[in-house]
């Protein structure tokens, strides 16, 4: 089973904020995600670099849970992720 | 302290107890001798295999005792693998089996055979459409699939998929694990798996059926054990142990009923006293005894501590509380939060003052971790 995976049903967005939660073990990743999206205007993208193989599956799970948008998850070069996010509200 | 991890082992049954002592000083000999104390422990490992068979809807001499429910497994998956080999060295398995299942297919896939992994839904049940479509590749040797899942507990499509696999001509390996003893093992199956300590039988007991006409090969070295299937001197007495327990939880099935209404009441309770929680798995179609969550924003390691303090022994498939560094692979498959989970499994004779005692502490517990974390609500 391949762990990529990426959705790409809009046209790509650049993100308003980076978050670098590398070397960070869940749920730190999501506890900052969960902090800092209020900072970012409605419907712009949060992306949150994280290499913890818990974020890959929780992030998501957490957009689900939260009614934000899950945008893509694209695999950085040096391990690890880079998982768009979309404030919805 | 308050034992809720029945899915990982059930206390011993007294009669099991009591059947393993006597056994011990009875059943000690060899029962592949001829002289009268090895008659008796023959007889004694008969008469046990007898009534697991019955109880498992098996024929006598279809079932083998191996030496765990993961023994039974491996041997279940390769020896039927190995066995029909000229048919094909195609594998078909569900996302959400036990590790022992998945190492065996690892082992089959490096040995060059073919694995596919059917997924799951949000719930961990697969779908029987897609399972049955993935049987019917040509050159599937075997497909498995579990009767429940070990760690959210929902339950798989048995019946579905056991009709598909007829049907496409492909044996069927079951893994009864967290249901054999709790309830009726569904037909269909050409190959069956169970572990005794689940059902409070002693450690040590495993047992491998395979269906009168299905092509089977031990993948080890010749043994006249165990009807070939299983290496090794019986250890007669957990076996008798294992079926005096399976005979006693047969017995007292109202008290699965029972179990399922208090996990009713935890899976209610905790959606209602807990912010920002999901609670995991089928609500309905599932095994009596097991309820997952999952709390955002806390680490599971530290959930468990506190309830260890608390006096409640519990489990978890959150990465940070296994000795793996990847979360479980259950709830990946699953799509669903992998942090923060505990996995509560009732085991017999469970009391509502204990589970409301854990419904009564947890929230708080919860909170205050958060608040250690820096989570405002």
């Amino acid at each position: 089973m391949s762990r990529w995976q990426a959705k790409q049903e809009e046209a790509p967005q650049a993100p308003a904020l980076t978050i670098d939660a590398l070397g960070k073990k869940c749920p730190i990743p999501i506890i900052w995600l969960a902090e800092q999206i209020n900072q970012v205007p409605m419907n712009s993208v949060v992306s949150v670099l994280a290499d913890d193989p818990a974020a890959f599956t929780d992030i998501p799970a957490w957009c689900r849970l939260k009614s934000h948008k899950h945008v893509a998850t694209f695999e950085l070069p040096e391990g690890g992720w880079a998982i768009h996010v979309r404030r919805n509200y | 302290m308050v034992y809720f991890d029945a899915a990982s082992t059930e206390p011993l049954r007294p009669q099991a107890r009591e059947a393993l002592l006597e056994a011990l000083d009875a059943g000690w000999a060899d029962p592949a001798r001829l002289y009268g104390s090895a008659r008796r422990a023959r007889l004694s490992l008969e008469q046990a295999r007898a009534e697991v068979a019955e109880e498992l809807g098996a024929r006598p001499d279809e079932i083998s005792f191996t030496t765990s429910g993961t023994q039974a497994v491996h041997l279940g998956v390769l020896g039927t693998l190995h066995g029909r080999r000229r048919t094909g060295r195609h594998l078909v398995v569900g996302a959400v089996e036990h590790s022992s299942v998945l190492h065996a297919a690892g082992l089959h896939e490096r040995a060059g055979g073919s694995v596919e992994t059917v997924g799951v839904s949000r719930t961990g049940a697969v779908l029987a459409e897609v399972f049955a479509a993935a049987v019917a590749a040509p050159g599937t040797a075997l497909a498995c699939l579990q009767t429940a899942n070990h760690e959210v507990g929902t339950l798989q499509p048995i019946t579905e998929v056991a009709a598909a696999c007829r049907e496409a001509g492909v044996p069927l390996l079951v893994d009864a694990a967290q249901t054999a003893g709790r309830l009726p093992v569904p037909g269909g199956w050409s190959v069956l798996a169970a572990s005794a300590h689940k059902w409070g039988g002693p450690a040590g007991v495993g047992v491998l059926a395979v269906r009168k006409g299905t092509r089977f090969r031990s993948p080890l070295p010749e043994d006249e054990r165990e009807g070939r299937r299983v290496p090794g001197f019986e250890n007669v007495p957990a076996i008798v142990a294992a079926a005096a327990a399976l005979r006693a939880s047969a017995a007292e099935r109202d008290e699965q009923a029972r179990l399922s209404k208090l996990v009713e009441r935890i899976r209610d309770t905790v959606a209602r006293t807990i912010p920002d929680v999901e609670v995991i798995g089928d609500p309905a179609a599932r095994a009596p005894h097991i309820v997952t969550f999952s709390c955002l924003y806390v680490e599971g390691e530290a959930l468990l501590g506190e309830l260890d303090k608390a006096g409640f022994s519990v489990s978890s498939g959150s990465s940070c509380t296994a000795s793996t560094l990847r979360p479980s692979h259950v709830l990946e498959a699953m799509g669903v939060l992998t942090h923060g989970n505990v996995r509560v499994s009732l085991p017999r004779g469970t009391s509502v003052t204990d589970v409301d005692r854990f419904l009564a502490v947890l929230p708080d517990i919860v909170r205050r971790i958060r608040l250690e974390a820096g989570v405002s609500s």
